[in-house]
């Protein structure tokens, strides 16, 4: 058959799989075209409409074009710089801090051999919890007066902060409410650690190399590179922190919803106030829309810039073939 | 890959250094079940707190004691009678069913041409996924929120349910990441036999894939069921509209009641997650699994 078609249509093996190729190139565009036409409206489009209205000023019934106005008054604007200084906080404190928990604890599920499962549930289970339940529970487990857990403080001798009351704890307050939901980490850790072969630290233990040189050696090399994923995955995700601030902020300052009030996120003292709900705020509580885009082109080039390191470090995640 | 603890002897067990002597080897077993202990009353003693303090009486959610002086089962009851909680039950489960099976039915082919066609810009195409599955939503919100509000949509939960009929990049990536590993072999045996592309994908592909497609399924679920965000910026100010997350994060607010009611919604909240947990364990092991790097 393969000799028939050549005979009849000259050099068939080029002209065929250039046919063949744009057939494929035409069914992947139909199969990819739901997500290609979301990517049009959903993303391209509202970027550039973005950058169009960060050079307006916009509050949904009027549009008038301010030039540089609201990058001007992003400079002066010192509650965009305390949730910039927030939101990095969080990222350089809670993001390292979750790591290394979770490691921990997926590391002491390898060692302990009876329940090893039910522990991993046991772990896993938090992250689950839906982050305003959690919020709500967090808030009122630390809060001095209703939770346990001055009682336990009070009873080892260690002061004990009024942890979303108080500026200096807030951020530390939400910290304990992220190693508390670490689960999905500790899964994926676990698993890397499971990956190591068996052999390499049988090997290490003729050698004569106690456990923290199999630690440092074997296993931290080979499961770097999950790490180093979990990090920067982790700061991105961090970069969007937004409900735990909004609601702990919201719960704890005891704020009623009256008439006409808008709730100003932040407390105690603009120390939970994030960049993205600083954004919120300015484009859907104060209608500042044009100045919201500002906001969130900050947003969008600090991510982009994380975003670009996992793509560069991670090209494996992308390979033809995992 | 889809080893499980039980199956599979410890990896990093202690191969019993030389110098280790047995009592150094018995302490070392105290101190990690003791540690492991510990840390099990740690993650599980914030959620016993919780349920006990939904069972508590007004009075006694405000001090610092643990344990119910009686038993308020009727909280549960007049958490109902406070807040219009059916209707934002309801409104939840309307978000979460149809987002996830718009979510399913739009990114399932997406995934598979991704991780299985070859085709001119493949590699490009994944990587924009990956980077709209990386951006911030807040990144879009203003000029979204804008079109929605143009097709007068906002106060109302569709702006957060229509567009799953265009694929979500979270599920499409972590579909993809699945679909890889399925050999080709089956795609191009099901070929021989006559198959259709779209036949092999409904056949023999989807069939293959379900523990991955069961995952993605459980998480946008789950994402919806628990999204705070979302609701928020488009179900506006009639309590008609919430869901359960924005409800439960005003209960206190605009209801002024106390905690023990407020913990009670919470359980409520919580609740269907953890018994949904328990019966797919493996589906959300397995699921968080794919979302890291191989």
């Amino acid at each position: 058959m393969a000799a028939t078609a050549l005979g009849r249509r000259g050099p068939a093996v080029p002209s065929s799989s250039r046919g063949g190729r744009r057939r494929a190139n035409l069914r992947a565009l139909l199969y990819l075209s739901p997500w290609l036409a979301g990517f049009a409206i959903f993303f391209v489009y509202p970027l550039l409409s973005t950058v169009y209205f960060s050079f307006q000023r916009y509050d949904m019934f009027t549009l008038e074009p301010v030039g540089l106005l609201n990058y001007r008054y992003l400079l002066h604007d010192d509650a965009a710089w305390t949730a910039l200084r927030n939101t990095l906080w969080l990222v350089v404190v809670m993001v390292p801090l979750r790591v290394l928990f979770g490691l921990g604890v997926a590391q002491l599920i390898t060692k302990v051999k009876a329940g090893a499962g039910v522990l991993r549930t046991i772990f896993y289970l938090p992250s689950l919890v839906p982050l305003v339940a959690g919020t709500l529970g967090f808030v009122y487990l630390l809060n001095p007066g209703t939770g346990p857990v001055q009682a336990v403080l009070d009873a080892v001798g260690l002061p004990s902060p009024d942890w979303f009351g108080d500026p200096a704890w807030s951020k530390w307050g939400l910290t304990i409410l992220g190693l508390w939901s670490v689960g999905d980490l500790m899964v994926i850790f676990l698993a890397a650690l499971l990956d190591v072969p068996r052999q390499l630290y049988e090997a290490a233990a003729i050698d004569g190399a106690n456990a923290w040189h199999q630690f440092t050696r074997i296993t931290l090399p080979i499961i770097r590179p999950v790490l180093m994923f979990a990090t920067v995955t982790g700061v991105i995700q961090t970069l969007q922190y937004f409900t735990q601030a909004m609601v702990a902020a919201r719960v704890a300052s005891g704020a009623t919803d009256s008439a006409g009030s808008v709730f100003v996120p932040g407390y105690p003292d603009q120390s939970t106030l994030t960049f993205p709900e600083w954004l919120f705020h300015q484009g859907f509580r104060d209608y500042a829309m044009g100045y919201a885009c500002v906001l969130a082109l900050v947003l969008f080039a600090i991510s982009m810039v994380f975003t670009l390191i996992l793509l560069r470090q991670f090209r494996g995640f992308a390979e033809e073939e995992a | 890959m889809t080893t499980t603890l039980a199956s599979r002897p410890v990896a990093a067990g202690p191969a019993a250094p030389a110098r280790g002597t047995r009592g150094r080897t018995a302490l070392l077993w105290i101190a990690r079940h003791a540690i492991a202990v510990a840390l099990s009353v740690m993650f599980l003693g914030p959620l016993g707190f919780i349920v006990l303090t939904a069972l508590m009486s007004d009075q006694q959610a405000l001090t610092s004691e643990l344990w119910p002086r009686s038993w308020n089962w009727g909280n549960f009851a007049e958490i109902f009678e406070t807040a219009p909680l059916l209707t934002w039950i309801r409104n939840t489960l309307l978000y979460s069913v149809l987002a996830t099976a718009f979510m399913l039915v739009s990114s399932i082919p997406v995934a598979y041409a991704l991780a299985k066609f070859r085709f001119r810009g493949r590699k490009l195409a994944f990587l924009l996924v990956i980077t709209t599955m990386m951006l911030p939503p807040q990144v879009v919100a203003v000029p979204v929120y804008l079109i929605w509000a143009r097709f007068h949509l906002t106060g109302t939960l569709w702006p957060l349910i229509l567009p799953m009929l265009l694929g979500d990049a979270f599920s499409i990536f972590l579909l993809r990441q699945f679909l890889v590993t399925i050999p080709r072999e089956y795609s191009d045996a099901a070929r021989v036999d006559g198959c259709g592309e779209f036949r092999t994908l409904v056949r023999v592909i989807l069939p293959m894939a379900r523990p991955a497609i069961a995952a993605v399924a459980l998480f946008q679920f789950f994402y919806c069921w628990n999204d705070y965000y979302g609701p928020l910026l488009y179900a506006g100010t009639d309590l008609d509209n919430w869901t359960l997350s924005i409800g439960l994060a005003a209960f206190r607010s605009v209801h002024r009641v106390q905690w023990n009611l407020t913990m009670a919604a919470t359980v409520l909240a919580t609740a269907p997650v953890i018994v949904v947990f328990f019966f797919a364990q493996k589906v959300f092991i397995e699921g968080v699994k794919l979302t890291g790097v191989k």
